[in-house]
């Protein structure tokens, strides 16, 4: 490819590409980065919809919207467009934007590998597209994807054409996030700055490493679940067949090691923001930065050996369901060691509350709340009653949305100052945060008490018991899709413009962290550091 | 900027935006596309969109591959670009080491989990009311449920010490033959190096063709097929996914071969081949642990 | 000032969401877990307070802590930041501390739970044993002592019903005091079978058997549902137990038996059946077993299960007819009822689906014609 070679000769300027190019061929960490954080956003209304037609659909007895398969599809899709096309391309596309500023690398280490794993991902979610519409538009299209995002077999060796869309999808999302990773880890070991040690690295940088390594590490067995049902249903293979000598189970233990890993991957790049995000606004260090670091590690590595606990009533031996139970519990150790660290940063600090610590502090109080029902769930004879009820609804639901949505939502706020080189509206801002931590909490704490009441999960029509509850609920789901529409409306006019944000728009930022991004002007030259600065 | 770094030494070398990525995205996309439709009974639409992503596929890594040799041979990368490549390869070839894993793991639990269940022993023995004359034994020979039309079990065993300890053998010695190819390339001894490929590919396409032998053979006179229960699901899912990474790291080698006939590598920047050398190694390994737990054990 | 409402608010925010939390542990059982009525669910149910009791006092706890770090370290209100706050004895040990505490709490939690699990995964030798077979959509009961067979179907309500949902037209009937082992099993997909008053659930999967017992305390009718997503009817498939005393349970078992063996011998009797008779049996059977899917107009569901009004096979020659009845349609939804249902039934549906909607085949096939093409 001389042709490429050449196109340096003649490239002196040290602006963007220009016109549509920039973004197709971006081999640059900030335009990709921008790119994903994009999608991401896109993927957010796409899921969102979705949800809101779950919402709808629950309102009340009676099916009302659509028929039970396109329910449970929807179920199905809003599950894997929100945790695979809407959180990890918004923490992917942080990491892009910051983790080279901070460590002061000039990009990523790989950057046509990372502009690679990006555009997977518009193709993937085409694919998820294709599987909703196959069923319509294929003849004997077959039965809907309505599995659940479990995907479980035998159920979904009954679905149709959807399924194989869905399982490709899911393979081109999964080379997607390995590649990222990949990236990212390299990145980090051997883009760093001089003097910028791997203890001196801000919190967020060290959260992706762990993520990284867990994508690496799980991503792949999914990859191998899904291609082993793919054999199933079109190649005679019987893994998951008893009359072949496979089993049904063998799929959800292959499903849940990679997907409990999954669900720290979620989580751990929010902790990342987090560890910054609390610091800068009690003006006072990160309280036990080594034990956040240790804690993340055994997090990872515990959260890889525990992935049964969402298989309690498979009937497990009862030495390995004892096994899965401890394991499970002792997971509150590395998570609690994290919260409490964050609550003593903010102890004797000088605190302010701009939008992105009002979601701190949210977090860690719904986060914490999220985690002992977690506990609860991780009691086995107690999942007996819980399992499969809305209570597990309603616990993943404040994992997911404080414990990783609200964490990027906090480092949205954060970071758009320099990412735009805009303040955002700080009151706009704040609204956003009372609207949102609201009826967030509207919508799902209703779900506890149903579920405890028993009613199931991924069920299109529920019995009149159950109605004021999922009233609520859905009131408080619309509420909060609403919002979002502020959200969308706070961002584009921060890019739009406003007062100029100076390089370190927050006073306590970087107290205690060698992290450089603040050095930069925000926003920072379309190459952040052309030679490489040095971290005394 | 990028000018800039690539003629003082030691900066790092930021690529200029490139249509490979897109191409890949592309290839890939239409490859899945292709085969979805041909397993469900589109098999001609589904073909030809198949083979224009394969085409795709092709050219791109063609294409890829031939701007990284480039930019490579015209001196843009520094000691810390090599890192970069080097540490990528590991990660990548740890992700493809958990993917191999994966049926291990699958092939344990449904050795000393699932049919010890479903034969009656052990925890949820109950299951054995289901399949009263089910016998289990590894290899699988007899199912759980014999009526089923969908599964005929294999008539005998792979037996290890026939071909599979030929294969062994060969992609042991390959190895070996790698390493030889490597202190030549270190001693600057080019000659050696590519001799010691040459030796490398051919070992590398007679394990291959040995090993379509063997599958024809399983197919036609022991019946051992993907139908074969979990017996046949595991072998070929097992060793299907390792021929296809022999074959890949073959043309790999083929590739690498051409360029140090071209005199590409140094003793000092060879990245390209270590790259190759660790893949075929990984894979050497991958079968020793398949010779042991699929063929022998 | 403004930093001082918000600090307000956000702690009145955290007031409430404590709140609820402990709302959870200590409110009526309308917000708590359903009130147990058995040995096994109230030992749970006793395990379940404990966690939320422990959940609660965390939750407490933590908010305290928030709120007080919001209270007394405010900006606005003059709180010099304490820069090496990390570097005193607390900063040093906080991270030995914190988790010995944590991990006495968990072992505490883990402790009592796992002697409650060994009762639940208890194996010792019951009164009563049942088969519970789920299918796509409905279950299936067996009484292996003495052949008695019960099929369950949900009993089609109002959406304005109470009942809506929750009702069988024949339910698992249980004697109360009696130790009642269950034996899970599945036809086609997994289920999950239980009811949280009397059986904790478990799985039931395709090719395996699964095990769970209880011992009902109180007389009366408990209602669980399918918890485990099986497809179109998984809303649609309660798990109704109706909880008797001994005697009573005897009667029931007895009079069930009686019918049994009647049923029995009408199918294998070699008497020749006329259509209308048939044609009557089998509109019983397809209620119960066909109508989830193919529906009572015999058009099915489209894209999804086929109609049987005028198909190829329910409207073609009877053979191909019974041999999809008999062995089912592998991969799909479509099962073998040939295990489930005996001749007569079979011959009667067979000839009921021929004789409905548009098909008017008028043959009426004979239990013997099931037996020949079994
Ligand atoms: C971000 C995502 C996320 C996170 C972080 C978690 C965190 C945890 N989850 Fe959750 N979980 C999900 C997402 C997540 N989960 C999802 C998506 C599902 C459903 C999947 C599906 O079926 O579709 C699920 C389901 C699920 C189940 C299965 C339920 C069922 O199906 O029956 C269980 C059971 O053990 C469980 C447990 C836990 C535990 C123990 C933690 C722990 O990590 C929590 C640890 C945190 C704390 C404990 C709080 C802080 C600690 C302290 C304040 C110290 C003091 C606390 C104690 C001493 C208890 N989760
Ligand atoms: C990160 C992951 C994530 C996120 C963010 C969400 C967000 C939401 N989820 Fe999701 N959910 C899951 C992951 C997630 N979910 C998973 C893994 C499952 C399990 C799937 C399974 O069982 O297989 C699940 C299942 C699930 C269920 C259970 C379905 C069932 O089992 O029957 C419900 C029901 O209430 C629900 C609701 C919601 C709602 C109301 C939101 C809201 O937060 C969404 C709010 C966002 C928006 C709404 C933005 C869009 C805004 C607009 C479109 C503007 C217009 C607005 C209006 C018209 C009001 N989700
Ligand atoms: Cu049966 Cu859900
Ligand atoms: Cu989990």
């Amino acid at each position: 490819m001389s042709g490429a070679v050449t196109a340096h000769d003649d490239h002196h300027d040290h602006g963007p590409p220009k016109g549509w190019q920039r973004w197709l061929y971006s081999t640059n960490h900030k335009d990709i980065g921008t790119m994903y954080l994009f999608f991401s956003l896109f993927m957010l209304f796409f899921g969102g919809a979705m949800a809101m037609y779950i919402r709808a659909e629950l309102f009340m007895p009676g099916v009302q919207l659509a028929s039970p398969n396109f329910y449970n599809n929807m179920v199905t899709d809003h599950a894997l467009v929100m945790v695979f096309g809407m959180v990890m391309p918004a923490a992917a596309g942080m990491a892009n934007w910051m983790i080279p500023m901070m460590i002061g690398a000039p990009d990523m280490a790989l950057p046509r590998l990372n502009n690679l794993s990006f555009w997977l991902l518009p193709a993937a979610a085409l694919m998820l597209v294709l599987s909703i519409v196959a069923p319509y538009i294929f003849p004997n299209g077959g039965t809907p994807v309505n599995t659940g995002w479990t995907l479980l077999p035998p159920l979904s060796k009954q679905v149709g054409i959807g399924m194989d869309f869905t399982i490709f999808a899911i393979h081109l999302l999964g080379v997607s996030s390995i590649l990222a990773s990949i990236n990212i880890v390299t990145t980090i070991l051997n883009m760093r700055a001089p003097g910028m040690t791997l203890m001196k690295m801000p919190l967020f940088v060290w959260s992706w490493f762990f993520t990284g390594l867990l994508l690496i590490a799980v991503m792949p067995v999914l990859a191998g679940a899904v291609t082993m049902l793919l054999f199933d249903r079109h190649f005679g293979t019987s893994f998951f067949d008893a009359a072949g000598g496979g089993d049904p189970i063998l799929f959800q233990h292959l499903f849940w090691f990679f997907g409990h890993p999954e669900v720290y991957v979620l989580l751990l790049p929010s902790i990342g923001v987090l560890g910054l995000v609390i610091p800068t606004f009690s003006r006072k260090p990160l309280f036990g930065y080594k034990s956040l670091v240790w804690g993340m590690a055994f997090l990872a590595a515990l959260g890889m050996v525990v992935w049964a606990h969402h298989q309690y009533t498979i009937g497990m031996s009862l030495a390995a369901t004892n096994y899965f139970m401890i394991g499970t519990i002792l997971i509150s150790i590395p998570v609690g060691l994290m919260l409490l660290n964050f609550i003593f940063t903010m102890w004797r600090g000088s605190m302010t509350f701009e939008t992105p610590m009002l979601f701190g502090i949210a977090i860690i109080l719904m986060f914490s709340f999220a985690g002992v029902t977690g506990v609860m769930l991780a009691v086995v004879p107690a999942d007996m009653q819980y399992h499969d009820t809305m209570f597990v609804v309603a616990h993943f639901h404040y994992a997911l949305i404080p414990g990783a949505v609200f964490g990027l939502y906090a480092g949205v706020f954060y970071w758009l100052p320099k990412w735009t080189g805009h303040m955002y509206d700080e009151r706009l801002g704040k609204i956003f945060f009372w609207w949102t931590t609201i009826s967030f909490n509207i919508t799902f704490f209703p779900q506890h008490f149903l579920g405890l009441a028993g009613m199931p999960r991924r069920i299109v029509d529920y019995s009149v018991q159950y109605t004021d509850f999922n009233m609520i609920s859905s009131i408080g789901g619309f509420l909060f899709g609403l919002s979002h529409l502020l959200f969308l409306y706070i961002i584009i006019k921060t890019i739009r413009g406003g007062e100029k944000a100076p390089a370190k728009p927050w006073e306590g930022a970087q107290i205690g962290t060698a992290g450089l991004e603040w050095t930069l002007p925000s926003p920072p030259p379309f190459h952040s550091f052309t030679e490489a600065p040095v971290v005394r | 900027m990028t000018q800039a770094t690539q003629t003082d030494k030691g900066a790092y070398f930021i690529p200029e935006p490139s249509h490979w990525p897109i191409t890949a995205v592309s290839g890939m996309f239409l490859l899945f596309l292709g085969l979805i439709l041909a397993i469900n009974k589109m098999d001609l639409a589904g073909s030809l969109i198949l083979v224009t992503g394969f085409a795709l596929l092709a050219h791109l890594l063609q294409g890829w591959f031939g701007a990284v040799i480039d930019e490579n041979l015209s001196g843009k990368y520094n000691g810390q670009v090599d890192r970069s490549f080097r540490q990528g390869m590991f990660w990548f070839i740890a992700s493809e080491a958990a993917f191999f894993v994966t049926f291990f793991g699958c092939l344990y639990y449904l050795r000393n989990i699932t049919l010890p269940w479903l034969g009656g022993e052990g925890h949820l023995a109950d299951s054995h009311l289901l399949w009263q004359n089910f016998q289990y034994n590894w290899p699988l020979l007899n199912l759980p449920d014999s009526s089923n039309a969908k599964y005929a079990p294999a008539k005998e065993a792979m037996a290890p010490w026939g071909i599979p300890f030929l294969n062994t053998i060969i992609l042991l010695s390959s190895g070996v033959t790698l390493t030889w190819a490597h202190w030549g390339l270190k001693k600057g001894n080019n000659p050696q190096l590519v001799r010691g490929l040459v030796i490398t590919i051919c070992l590398g396409v007679l394990f291959f063709c040995l090993q379509a032998y063997e599958y024809w053979h399983a197919h036609t006179e022991m019946d051992l097929t993907l139908n074969a229960g979990v017996y046949g699901s595991t072998f070929y899912m097992l060793t299907g996914f390792h021929g296809l990474h022999v074959t890949i790291g073959t043309i790999m080698l083929t590739v690498i071969c051409a360029r140090s006939i071209k005199r590409h590598f140094t003793e000092h920047n060879h990245f390209a081949f270590e790259a190759v050398a660790w893949y075929w190694h990984f894979v050497d390994v991958v079968w020793i642990a398949l010779f042991i737990f699929v063929y022998w054990l | 000032m403004l930093e001082r409402r918000t600090a307000c608010l956000a702690a009145t925010l955290l007031a409430v969401v404590g709140c609820l939390g402990a709302a959870v542990a200590h409110a009526d059982y309308e917000y708590n877990l359903t009130p147990p009525a058995s040995t096994i669910t109230q030992e749970i149910f006793d395990l379940h307070m404990l966690t939320t009791t422990i959940a609660t006092i965390i939750m407490v706890i933590v908010t305290a802590m928030i709120i007080y770090a919001l209270y007394a370290f405010r900006h606005s209100q003059g709180a010099i930041p304490d820069q090496d706050f990390h570097n005193n004895w607390f900063g040093r040990w906080a991270w030995v501390l914190v988790p010995v505490i944590v991990l006495g709490i968990d072992l505490s939690i883990a402790s009592s739970a796992s002697s409650t699990l060994s009762s639940v995964e208890s194996h010792d030798k019951a009164d009563v044993t049942v088969k519970v077979t789920g299918s796509q959509w409905k279950w299936t009961y067996e009484y292996l002592d003495d052949g008695i067979k019960v099929v369950s179907n949900l009993k089609k309500l109002e959406p304005t019903d109470p009942l809506y949902l929750r009702d069988v037209d024949n339910p698992l009937v249980l004697p109360t005091g009696k130790r009642v082992r269950f034996l899970l099993t599945s036809s086609d997909v997994l289920h999950n079978w239980g009811g949280a008053e009397v059986v904790p659930k478990k799985i039931s999967i395709p090719g395996y058997i699964n095990e769970t017992w209880t011992n009902i305390t109180k007389e009366g009718v408990y209602r669980g549902q399918c918890y485990e997503n099986c497809g179109a009817g998984h809303a649609f498939m309660p798990a109704v137990i109706s909880a008797v005393s001994p005697d009573k349970f005897e009667q029931w078992r007895a009079q069930q038996k009686s019918q049994a063996a009647q049923a029995a011998a009408e199918a294998s009797s070699d008497k020749v059946w006329g259509k209308d008779e048939l044609v009557a049996k089998g509109q019983e059977v397809y209620t119960k077993n066909c109508m989830a899917c193919h529906q009572a107009n015999g058009k099915g569901l489209p894209g999804v299960f086929p109609a049987l009004s005028g198909s190829k096979i329910a409207d073609g020659p009877v053979a191909g007819h019974l041999e999809r009845v008999i062995h089912g349609k592998p991969g799909t939804a479509m099962a073998a009822w040939g295990p489930q249902l005996n001749d007569l039934e079979i011959a009667a549906v067979v000839t009921f689906e021929r004789n409905s909607w548009d098909n008017h085949t008028g043959d009426a096939v004979q239990p013997k014609d099931v037996k020949a093409a079994r």
